[in-house]
């Protein structure tokens, strides 16, 4: 029997990584994410699971030992909020370059620098473009729900060890904070030393008399072998564009218009789509849950099927509008909605700008 | 059903607590749930305010701008979210420490004397249990069994002694609401 709880965002998900049978949390506190280190430290998994549960001196140690951790081949996790995700791409970078696993969560704040502590969307760039240096990419899930930020760090960790990548959770302030019902996944025990060495046979767990060496580098010298290993990677993130895209429509079969939102403006998008509905407006949602790799295949099916008008709802200047131009490729109109700098929108404001700048511009 | 409500008050009145306990009420029958605060420097501002929202369906937006229902219990909240109410919706409030009472005539409009009932109860802490009580009276959207078993629920087990208090506050609220301002 799965559990029911009533759990912040925040909670959720460290609490699905103690039952997502992590080896170790890394973390440092930051608001809006503190509850995630304030709940593994209330919870003691160290004394139930042996999950390993530490504050570091400051995001930049955590994110390098969650490097050195993935390196032996341990589930390991760490979270803060954009400035603390900023000090931590150089290390998401290295990550990245070796191949290694990770999951990581952004509660993103406004910004930029310091900014504030309320909610934002303002680190799509960050999340999806790169961040950190070099050209690598990371798979980015959007949850939208409190039982979304538990179910994204089992299915995060999946990913991150399939395809040996850095899986970013990208909530905000709203998803965090909020609480809501929550159906807890089943505990999933952690591997033991002999388990990682038998699945990985990359990882660093001891070298043996008459074993191989083995080598978690991001470092290679010769330009020629650094091209190699780009071309890759470039494959790599290639097939989980076309395998791993996720997403979820609302009311989008007799759509004329559509939003297209992730994360809490997702939500208040679909209360939008009511409103619409209400006032006899054909609106659906297209609800992005991976953001990398990004449904431009799906989204340019739609545009085909002859949808008039699509809306990017997200809160920041205008991040995401940028991919769904490069789906729609000029064959319908795109517009960008979004308050910021830790205001969030109402559904009202978000209906509001579909008939001004969309239905009716 | 779906019931929108907001909850404001000062910090320390349990705002917070109250919409917690009407939250895990709602699981405890099977409704989906959700449950927003203002958090940061608005709650350091000494106002706390959370929108409540329980549901047969799917939750959208856990965070709204127009409630079906308002729970009032100071001056800046009064000032703030009556005209947040949608129209034909409820206002509740403690009229304790109000100035400018509500005014508005599209509205169903309770009064429940919270505070002043808590301290003859002896127990200033029991006031939100009161005011939810008084709530349940106007919209009983939740079972008072489930209410205990929520309470229960967001209750440490330490604190389990004192649900027959709650009880009785719940009932002291139910029994003590008041019409201020009634649609027909």
């Amino acid at each position: 029997m799965s559990e029911l709880k009533l759990m912040k965002g925040n909670e959720a998900l460290a609490e699905a990584a103690i039952r997502a049978g992590a080896d170790a949390y890394f973390g440092y506190p930051i608001t809006p994410q503190s509850e995630v280190i304030e709940y593994l430290m209330a919870e003691k998994p160290f004394e139930r699971t042996g999950m390993v549960v530490l504050q570091a001196e400051s995001e930049i140690a955590a994110i390098n030992m969650v490097y050195g951790a993935a390196g032996a081949g341990k589930k390991v996790m760490t979270s803060s909020s954009s400035p603390g995700v900023s000090l931590k791409l150089e290390g998401i970078s290295y990550i990245a370059g070796a191949e290694l696993p990770c999951v990581y969560a952004n509660v993103v704040r406004g910004g930029p620098g310091l900014g504030t502590i309320q909610p934002s969307q303002a680190d799509y760039f960050q999340s999806t473009k790169g961040g950190g240096h070099g050209d690598y990419r990371q798979i980015v899930l959007a949850p939208a729900s409190v039982q979304e930020m538990s179910d994204f760090v089992r299915d995060g960790f999946d990913l991150a060890f399939k395809y040996r990548i850095p899986v970013l959770i990208l909530s905000d302030g709203v998803i965090g904070q909020m609480m809501e019902k929550v159906k807890l996944f089943e505990p999933i025990p952690r591997l033991t030393e002999e388990e990682i060495k038998e699945k990985y046979p990359w990882a660093t767990t001891g070298k043996k008399h008459g074993t191989e060496r083995r080598i978690i580098t991001s470092l290679y010298l010769d330009s020629n072998e650094m091209e190699q290993h780009n071309i890759k990677l470039q494959k790599k993130y290639k097939e989980i564009s076309e395998k791993e895209v996720r997403f979820e429509l609302i009311d989008c079969e007799d759509a004329e218009y559509v939003f297209v939102a992730y994360g809490s403006s997702a939500r208040i998008a679909q209360k939008a789509v009511r409103l619409a509905r209400a006032k006899g407006l054909k609106v659906g949602l297209f609800r992005l849950i991976t953001l990398f790799p990004f449904p431009t295949k799906q989204i340019q099916e739609m545009c085909s099927k002859g949808m008039k008008g699509f809306l990017a709802v997200e809160m920041s200047a205008g991040q995401m509008v940028e991919d769904v131009h490069l789906a729609v490729k000029g064959c319908a109109k795109v517009e960008h909605y979004g308050r910021y700098g830790g205001i969030v929108h109402t559904p009202e404001e978000v209906l509001e700008a579909m008939e001004q700048k969309i239905i009716g511009g | 059903m779906t019931e929108e409500l907001i909850i404001a008050g000062f910090g320390g009145q349990g705002v917070l607590s109250m919409g917690k306990i009407l939250a895990y009420s709602g699981i405890m029958q099977d409704q989906e749930v959700s449950w927003m605060p203002s958090y940061g420097p608005e709650m350091r501002g000494g106002t706390a305010n959370v929108i409540v929202i329980v549901s047969d369906e799917r939750i959208s937006s856990p965070i709204l701008t127009i409630f079906d229902s308002a729970i009032i219990l100071n001056q800046q909240s009064m000032d703030k979210f009556e005209k947040s109410v949608r129209p034909g919706g409820v206002l509740l409030y403690d009229p304790n420490g109000i100035i400018r009472h509500p005014t508005r005539k599209d509205i169903n409009i309770y009064q429940v004397e919270a505070s002043h009932l808590a301290s003859e109860m002896g127990n200033a802490k029991i006031f939100n249990m009161i005011v939810l009580g008084a709530y349940l009276k106007i919209k009983p959207i939740v079972k008072m069994e489930n209410v205990i078993l929520g309470l229960k629920e967001s209750l440490p087990e330490r604190y389990h002694k004192l649900i027959p208090l709650n009880e009785d506050a719940i009932n002291s609220g139910l029994k003590n609401v008041k019409a201020f301002h009634e649609l027909n």
